[in-house]
């Protein structure tokens, strides 16, 4: 890994069901994650995806680049932009990509992360901290 | 602002929960459902993906739902972002327990900004982790 060192993009689908499984793992049930009605009703598009599930999603994409979860010691996030989840079988495609952009003295390794969907930007400075044996 | 809520009851870690929650968020890294696995890289048990630790965040954040002082109504919440600072990863049999602070309340464009730091610890005062929420309360209109 060196400054600029790009990841292979990672893939999520994501369908209703995945955002009542998440509602029921994280124990995070706001309507806006499952009922249409609720979610135009606080002038939103339609039911949404969980922010935690999207950095969830995301956190596991840099898992997978560093081969090591338990490496990562740090991950901070803004959400951009809602994930709007149809309701139908194929749901909607979240991509995540990263870059490795700084290697501090101590050994830290910085991935600035990006996760878009529908092509647009869901996550604002996303950026994970990785110890890098 | 600064205002220290009370350590929450201790909240205590399941193998069942971890691996529910790992199929939620496609963790597919052995360590959290093999319990050779995870013994083999040094843990005692099986350990939780990183973003496990929204649930101790969530479990103290309901003080705010919860206290008349302070009001929050939770439909009108959006979620701002979030950060995660990890002394180590969170393993089936701990006994956590959170300390919440409100680090920073502001008002910009008729909505209210929250800012909560969760102190996460094991029963036995190891640190765990550290947690930022940061939540937009929406204005009426």
């Amino acid at each position: 890994m060196q400054p600029g060192t790009e990841f292979p993009a990672q893939t999520f689908r994501v369908t209703r069901a995945d955002l009542v499984r998440y509602a029921g793992a994280s124990g995070d049930f706001n309507p806006i994650h499952w009922s249409d009605r609720q979610a135009t009703t606080v002038g939103l598009p339609g039911v949404i995806a969980h922010g935690m599930l999207t950095m969830g999603l995301a956190t596991q994409a840099v898992a997978r680049w560093v081969g090591d979860t338990a490496s990562i010691v740090e991950f901070s996030t803004r959400f951009a932009n809602p994930v709007v989840v149809p309701d139908d079988d194929k749901g909607t495609e979240i991509v995540v990509i990263g870059a490795v952009k700084k290697i501090f003295d101590d050994g830290l390794v910085q991935i600035d992360v990006t996760a878009t969907c529908q092509g647009e930007k869901i996550l604002g400075a996303a950026k994970a901290l990785v110890r890098h044996q | 602002m600064g205002r220290v809520y009370p350590p929450t009851p201790p909240y205590e870690v399941g193998r069942e929960k971890i691996r529910e929650f790992a199929d939620a968020v496609c963790a597919t890294d052995p360590v959290h459902r093999d319990l050779a696995e995870a013994r083999a890289k040094g843990y005692s048990d099986v350990i939780a993906p990183p973003t496990f630790a929204i649930i101790l965040s969530q479990n103290a954040g309901q003080q705010l739902v919860d206290d008349p002082a302070f009001g929050m109504d939770y439909s009108r919440v959006v979620h701002g972002g979030q950060t995660f600072r990890y002394e180590r990863p969170i393993v089936a049999g701990d006994h956590l327990i959170t300390v919440m602070t409100v680090e920073e309340i502001s008002s910009r464009a008729g909505h209210a900004f929250l800012t909560t730091r969760h102190e996460v610890a094991t029963v036995e005062g190891e640190p765990v982790v550290t947690i930022w929420t940061r939540l937009v309360i929406r204005g009426e209109g």
